[in-house]
């Protein structure tokens, strides 16, 4: 277990409470996935095709996606071979190893935020219907503005009923001022308005809600389009970053998500909300590996600041804490 | 690349056992790993999937298959068959209590779309029962959850009970159903806060309001989005509440929809209704062999021949079929044609529901300008009486004119015009090929769709 040793020695310097956070946000997907994963080597005694057969349905269950998993558990045959290794137990670490290779991809796309120092950030959030991105930005405001930052919110979702009061709300929750217009008005000349308003008062960070819309609707598609050309052509470089917002809970058609997304709006990363449920959200795991999309966020829970940068050791870590400090007890 | 259809995968599994005279029982576990993949791909749950393909081997081993000549396609008519019996019979009947007020909670996850779907099962109610409904705003949790439900009463015209976010919604329940008795509503929908299955303290505050009001329905609104996760979901909510139907939601995306599969098999709750669109009117009946298709990537047909019956005119047809028939089509029947066809909703939707059309490279991205065929229109319409019935005395001169009149140009009057010389000529030989295959019997698709 010297690749979950390598991990703790990291995190025991980090600051604890953040790796508590993806700890306890995680929980119950540990739960599941990591029980089930435990229960799989106790039952095994060596490694054969049975062992991956059913090491394959814990990743498909966990929506990793089947061509993913196909892959994953090509390389661990591999790398079983190669090591020769028999013994269920030490599959385990060769596990989370290439788990967080895939997060790590081959690219060097981080999972920062492309911040402006000293000039205006403006950050554009996309996704389909009921994802969280509303919340998502309501956090996100939060945290900027407890790091001392000016931070501006733009009402772009203009259709939903209830949307703008709804980040009307959290504008005064969090203390930032929120750009609007009327419901039903074009949600390109919110974004208009908006890059003025945070111009002219200097603002440091913008945060600009839209619609969610299905990504098959070319219409509404374009109107995205629309609202990020309004932007660039505003304040050049701007949007600084394009975040699609996933509900961890989606299946395989995140992928279709992430990858129309991407078409129409460059999008730069993404955040991953709903995880304090049961469900593993493995179909990042896909969308890096075939979009190259870093995530860049997790939402763990309700409360404000339970929105974390993603990391993918820490992912790792939350989703075999157990096993990590099993690990060490043996020792 | 992933999301092949059944139909696809089996044709290519088929390809490779062709020539062989019978099919072994090799060949059948090969077709079910093409059967599972298609299921896993749609997100249908793992065990599902699991016992599933057990029984659609028994039956796929046996004599109807093996026996058969066309193996790929009994293959599918049986995965067809069981997926439609899996996902239970039509079942949008809403209970009516015998004391009103009928009480329905709506229950889910965040962002499954409750709030809307309240809404357009309120204005179902109401439109296709002729019922009075009554809106409770019961979540006092999200940022303005209240505000959007009272825009769409305000939409529908329609009552919502509230009494802002400082009440609990127990109470609020409470006092709804008093209001509604008073007020002689006959339905009342309760508008849940979303929460996660496994957030205990909220659980309890469901059960809670479940006590209290009793309801008639617990509808679990589900976004027809979700993975592998969705029967933990489907699960916690039925063991602790007892659901009475399912909602999915967000069909009209382009997800397969195997979670409505998985949640059926593993609560045994029926789907009642599912939600196609933003409009408040897109709410409507669950139909398990269209989500069976659906599932299994093979389109939706039985929707698209239901929205040509709703929109062509039976008459006209026969007549134009006559028409075709004879090769005496001519440019008025064209337009006519466009027209219904335009009536029936865009066209690209209208491709997509076309079985096979997935396979076609490029079809997803494809917009066909509706601008296009205003233009073909306007071409037609600069057209005389004659020329509209003769199209061969369209001379250079005529097409000059035609242009000028219709705003476009010469070529895109050429390019028309030989296009409707094609399609003439393609009418006729399609006649000639049905008149020979009456006589060999019937004229064949490459797979039958049902």
């Amino acid at each position: 277990m010297s690749f979950f040793k390598k991990l703790k020695e990291k995190f025991t310097t980090q600051t604890e409470t953040v790796t508590e956070k993806f700890k306890d946000g995680l929980t119950k997907t540990r739960g599941n996935f990591s029980g089930k994963l435990n229960d799989l080597v106790a039952r095994y005694r060596k490694v054969d095709e049975d062992f991956f057969e059913e090491l394959e349905e814990i990743l498909i269950q966990a929506d990793v996606g089947f061509d993913t998993v196909m892959d994953l558990i090509e390389e661990l045959k591999m790398e079983v071979k190669r090591r020769n290794i028999t013994d269920p137990n030490e599959v385990h670490g060769v596990i989370s190893e290439k788990l967080v290779e895939i997060y790590e991809g081959g690219s060097d796309a981080s999972s920062e935020l492309n911040i402006q120092e000293n000039n205006l950030t403006v950050i554009l959030f996309v996704g389909v219907n009921g994802v969280g991105k509303t919340t998502t930005i309501g956090k996100l405001a939060h945290s900027f503005k407890s790091e001392g930052k000016k931070v501006l919110l733009a009402a772009g979702d203009t259709f939903r009923a209830g949307a703008i009061e709804q980040l009307e709300v959290w504008g005064e929750r969090v203390g930032v001022e929120v750009i609007k217009q009327a419901a039903g008005s074009d949600p390109a000349a919110v974004m208009y308005d908006a890059v003025k308003a945070a111009s002219s008062r200097k603002a440091d960070v913008l945060l600009c809600d839209t619609a969610g819309r299905l990504q098959n609707k070319v219409n509404l598609m374009k109107e995205l389009e629309k609202v990020k050309r309004v932007i660039e052509r505003e304040i050049p470089g701007a949007p600084h970053e394009v975040l699609l917002v996933l509900d961890a809970t989606t299946g395989q058609n995140a992928l279709i998500q992430a990858k129309t997304f991407k078409e129409a709006t460059d999008v730069s990363g993404i955040v991953l909300t709903k995880l304090d449920g049961t469900a593993k959200g493995g179909i990042v795991l896909a969308i890096r590996k075939e979009l190259d999309i870093p995530v860049k966020f997790v939402g763990l829970g309700e409360k404000m600041d339970d929105l974390q940068p993603f990391d993918a050791e820490k992912y790792v870590y939350g989703l075999f804490a157990d096993d990590i400090e099993k690990g060490e007890a043996e020792e | 690349m992933a999301f092949e259809g059944l139909a696809d995968r089996l044709q290519n599994t088929m390809n490779k056992i062709r020539g062989k005279g019978k099919v072994n029982e090799a060949d059948v576990k090969e077709m079910m790993r093409e059967v599972r993949l298609a299921l896993l791909e749609a997100d249908v749950n793992f065990k599902v999937v699991k016992d599933f393909i057990k029984k659609v081997s028994e039956r796929a081993v046996g004599q109807e298959v093996m026996k058969s000549l066309t193996p790929g396609q009994q293959v599918i008519k049986v995965v067809k068959e069981e997926l439609t019996a899996l996902m239970g019979g039509e079942q949008s009947k809403i209970a009516a209590s015998s004391r009103p007020p009928t009480v329905i909670m709506m229950v889910g996850l965040q962002g499954a779309g409750k709030t809307t779907t309240t809404g357009k099962l309120a204005n179902l109610l109401r439109k296709k029962y002729n019922r009075k409904p009554m809106l409770v705003a019961a979540d006092i949790y999200r940022p303005a959850a209240i505000k959007q439900l009272e825009t769409l009463g305000k939409q529908l015209s329609m009552p919502v009970f509230s009494l802002g976010d400082q009440v609990s919604p127990v109470e609020i329940a409470r006092q709804a159903i008093a209001k509604a008795k008073e007020e002689h509503h006959d339905y009342v929908l309760i508008d849940t806060a979303g929460r996660l299955h496994v957030d205990e303290k909220l659980m309890d505050e469901l059960k809670d309001i479940k006590e209290l009001t009793k309801p008639d329905e617990i509808f679990l609104v589900v976004d027809a989005m979700t993975g592998q996760d969705a029967v933990n979901v489907a699960q916690s909510f039925n063991e602790l509440l007892g659901l009475t139907g399912v909602v999915l939601t967000k069909l009209d995306g382009d997800t397969r929809g195997g979670a409505a599969l998985s949640i059926r098999a593993v609560s045994n709750t029926p789907i009642k209704f599912v939600g196609l669109g933003e409009k408040l009117d897109a709410l409507e009946a669950f139909h398990p062999e269209r989500m069976a298709s659906r599932i299994l990537g093979m389109g939706d047909v039985l929707t698209l021949i239901e929205k040509a019956q709703a929109n062509v005119d039976t008459d006209k047809a026969k007549e134009l079929e006559q028409k075709m028939r004879t090769a005496s089509f001519t440019f008025d029947d064209f337009l006519d044609q466009l027209g219904q066809v335009r009536n029936m909703g865009p066209l690209d939707e209208l491709l997509k529901m076309m079985p096979g059309a997935n396979k076609i490279k490029g079809l997803n991205n494809l917009q066909i300008e509706e601008k296009q065929i205003a233009h073909v229109e306007a071409i037609i319409k600069s057209m005389t009486k004659d020329e509209k019935s003769h199209p061969e005395i369209i001379n250079s001169g005529r097409r000059k004119r035609i242009a000028r009149g219709s705003g476009t140009s010469i070529q895109e009057v050429n390019r028309l015009l030989k296009q409707f010389e094609e399609m003439k000529k393609m009418m006729k030989q399609m006649t000639g090929m049905q008149q020979k295959g009456k006589k060999k019997g019937g004229f064949k698709l490459p797979f039958n769709p049902f």
